[in-house]
């Protein structure tokens, strides 16, 4: 048998650097700015429930505007998808029918720096309608604070709801290389495509409605594309496009092509909106929820690991070290510590995902644990206790993990943004609920994958690694430390 | 192989074996009785269902000076006869005001002259306050039918897909019933569950929602652990009674049910009390239905799914 004692101090030391990078992050200070390396607890995004947020009021900018329930709806659909694309999960959108108002809260906190609430507001609330003009004509009006109003003319060709999908694509020039910038891409409905089909013929045939009418003596017969009252890219038609697809070019880079993307796919607004009321609210739970939260969780995990140390003696010792671990991982994922993934937001269902896979961790050692005493008791010597042990114990671990797994993915599935992984996987039962997301849900299908995932690599994995290694010790081949009898 | 039988009679010597299936007819009532309870509860004292899922008011005041959250909570629930949500806030734009915003959902709808007396009231607990409503909304459930199909939806085939895995995985054991029961055993623990919110006068809110996802997590997993003994004492002894079987199962893994459970409960109560020192009312509406709902999962994968489960595969052998 090779020399495993080594192995233990391994583990150990990396879980524990793990632990401590995960609670307290890695920044360095140059002058007034910080740079971020390793993000910690304290860059953990809190839901409006723990930590407050701000809170919006839209009504109509139109007095006159006297809204339906569908449009209320629909407005109340596309705050959600755009909410999502600003890459806020955690959020409550209530509408007013009586007054014609949409409300707003997600959560912020001040000081924040990496998240503006304003302009996220701004975002929210532009109307984002989606429009073609044959040729490129406006009348611009300025008005009496100095703005300028600008107003497309002519005929709208196609809408934003001609558009299927749009998506962010790399440009590639006449001869396929890339140029560098990005295009969003639209897939056209059929309808969508019968019409795009017809204007760009018309504009083929130089029809006088397609001339570009912004400087004299122009012969580009255009389409030009509007959002709202803005020409985002006037094109001139070179050729026919009868298969419904078409794509807005304007030396973009990725991150504009696919918010641009994101405003199609999230839809227009049925009328302007505007910011009536914008506040700050506390966290829902009560002011003094966090802090409660940190405090027993603190107490918990110490009276956890206590209790498992007087009952398991060393596998105890070893389990509590890879309770840490777990959490540590968790709360990781959670902030993003990794950096592939985004930080998300911790609410009190998130939190309830942590809690449970914390205790399927304690019960993911209890069970083995309890192994190793009863097969100590059959009469084995230490080495093949520990050995059946872990063997034995496997396939209820296995089996009572991969069904919380079904649950969490399930949930995730059901409830999280219509284009992630495992939404898609479900969309054949889920896809006639439209895009009706619910963050605080699929918080906790998240927290609880990622808990039970490092379940297996800490409760599992490391957990056996450790105590294997430290029955090598000769100090620690006393039989009484694993609960067993004296031989 | 007579190796292996050898050693688990001489496991099982080391603990007791209690006689669980004798007794399955008491579990079955007891449990039969908890949901009478909850049904009876929900029955006479009401649901209470928070504004997400019934709609609402939002109203917002803004004050000056200082003013209490909890303070502020109560008297409130005291006016209008509703739980209440406040939350502080401050104006952005224009001049910053400091501002309230009372969240509820009342059966009738907030009359003028219910706002008025509400003002009053305030004004009269905070005379230098200079409390004005700023706005108020009645607003539609946020999260209406469409979700609660959805969670329905999701919620059956989340349990059709744990069927399906438990029939794969406990082939040897009939795993088509032991899934079914697993599953009934999971709906009793939601109705105490349910019951818990219902008794302690909780809100049904995403916390309910929360707190239910939780313990089907718990339910399953507690079950499984004990199919899976029932698995392998199977294979080590085929010729054992059914009853034995799972008397010997359980009173195996009943130690480890037992520990398992005293650690999630206690981890539960210490939240619970600092909760209660600190005052954070709302946090209690998250922990002692959770206690309720584990401790009704260890229960209930002791003495529910075994027991069902055995009472079916009796039954059908005496047909």
């Amino acid at each position: 048998m090779k020399n495993k004692k080594p192995i233990f101090f391994i583990v150990f030391i990396l879980i524990i650097a793990y632990a401590v990078s995960t609670v307290f992050g890695f920044k360095m200070q140059y002058g007034d700015l910080t740079t971020v390396y390793i993000k910690g607890m304290e860059d953990i995004r809190l839901g409006i429930d723990i930590q407050g947020g701000v809170d919006v009021t839209f009504a109509p900018a139109d007095e006159n505007v006297d809204a339906t329930k569908e449009q209320l709806e629909a407005i109340q659909e596309v705050m959600k998808s755009r909410l999502i694309s600003l890459g806020i999960n955690d959020y409550e959108v209530y509408m007013d029918e009586n007054n014609d108002k949409v409300i707003v809260r997600f959560p912020w906190q001040s000081g924040e720096e990496n998240f503006d609430p304003e302009s996220a507001v701004a975002e929210l609330g532009d109307t984002a309608q989606l429009k073609f003009y044959a040729g490129y004509n406006y009348t611009s009006e300025t008005k009496d604070d100095g703005t300028v109003v600008v107003t497309p003319k002519g005929e709208v060709v196609l809408e934003g709801s001609h558009i299927a999908n749009a998506y962010p694509q790399p440009e590639m020039d006449k001869d396929g290389a890339y140029t560098g910038y990005y295009t969003t891409g639209l897939e056209l409905t059929p309808e969508g495509k019968e019409a795009f089909k017809k204007a760009t013929q018309a504009a083929v045939n130089k029809d006088a409605a397609y001339l570009d009418t912004t400087y004299t003596a122009s012969t580009r017969y255009v389409i030009s594309i509007w959002m709202d009252d803005e020409c985002i890219s006037s094109p001139t038609v070179q050729s026919v496009i009868t298969d419904g697809n078409a794509m807005i070019s304007g030396n973009m880079d990725y991150e504009e092509a696919k918010k641009l993307a994101d405003k199609i796919n999230g839809g227009a607004l049925p009328f302007n909106l505007e910011t009536q009321t914008f506040k700050t609210i506390s966290p829902s739970m009560g002011s003094g929820a966090l802090k409660a939260m940190m405090i027993s969780g603190v107490i918990a995990l110490i009276l956890i690991c206590a209790y498992m140390i007087i009952l398991y003696r060393l596998p105890g010792t070893v389990a509590s070290i890879a309770l840490i671990g777990q959490v540590a991982g968790t709360l990781a994922v959670v902030s993003g510590w990794f950096g592939f993934n985004d930080s998300s937001t911790l609410t009190i269902p998130g939190i309830a995902g942590i809690i449970l896979a914390i205790g399927m961790g304690v019960d993911c050692n209890i069970i083995t644990a309890e192994r190793i005493k009863e097969e100590m008791s059959v009469g084995k010597n230490l080495d093949s206790a520990l050995k059946s042990a872990y063997k034995n114990s496997f396939s209820s671990i296995l089996d009572g993990n991969m069904t919380v797994i079904i649950i969490a993915i399930i949930l995730m599935g059901a409830f999280g943004v219509s284009d992630s992984f495992f939404a898609k996987m479900f969309s054949l039962i889920f896809k006639w609920f439209g895009v009706s997301t619910e963050g605080t849900i699929f918080s906790f299908g998240f927290t609880l994958l990622t808990g039970v995932f490092f379940n297996f690599i800490m409760g599992v994995l490391a957990s056996r690694l450790m105590l294997t290694s430290l029955s090598q010790f000769k100090c620690f081949q006393n039989r009484k430390l694993y609960g067993g009898a004296e031989k | 192989m007579s190796k292996k039988k050898e050693s688990l009679s001489s496991m099982a010597q080391n603990v007791k074996i209690r006689d669980f299936c004798g007794k399955r007819k008491i579990f079955l009532v007891i449990s039969l009785c908890l949901i009478v309870l909850t049904l009876l509860a929900s029955f006479i004292m009401g649901v209470r269902i928070s504004i997400e899922f019934k709609g609402g008011t939002i109203a917002t005041y803004s004050y000056e000076g200082t003013v209490s959250e909890n303070d502020l909570q109560k008297l409130i629930a005291d006016t209008i006869e509703a739980d209440v949500t406040v939350q502080l806030g401050e104006t952005f734009t224009g001049e910053n005001t400091t501002s309230f915003t009372a969240s509820f959902s009342l059966d009738k709808p907030f009359s003028a002259e219910m706002q008025d007396n509400l003002l009053k009231e305030l004004n009269k607990q905070y005379p230098e306050g200079k409390i004005t409503l700023l706005e108020s909304n009645d607003i539609a459930p946020a999260s209406g039918k469409v979700f609660f199909i959805k969670c329905i939806v999701a919620a059956i085939f989340a349990a059709i897909v744990l069927i399906l895995y438990i029939a794969w995985r406990f082939k040897r054991i009939s795993g088509w019933s032991a899934g079914v029961f697993a599953v009934v055993t999971l709906l009793h623990d939601l109705c105490i569950v349910f019951g818990a919110f219902v008794i302690c006068g909780f809100e049904i809110d995403s916390v309910f929602m929360a707190v239910i996802l939780t313990i089907l997590g718990y339910s399953v997993n507690d079950t499984i652990v004990i199919y899976d003994r029932i698995r392998e004492n199977q294979k080590l002894m085929p010729k054992a009674e059914l009853t034995e079987l799972v008397n010997i199962s359980l009173s195996q893994t009943m130690r480890r049910t037992l520990r398992t459970s005293i650690t999630t409960v206690g981890a539960m109560l210490v939240v619970t009390i600092v909760a209660a020192i600190s005052g954070v009312s709302s946090i209690l509406s998250f922990s002692i239905p959770l206690i309720a709902g584990m401790t009704a999962g260890c229960y209930s994968s002791l003495c529910v799914a075994p027991m069902l489960w055995v009472t079916w595969k009796t039954r059908k052998k005496k047909a």
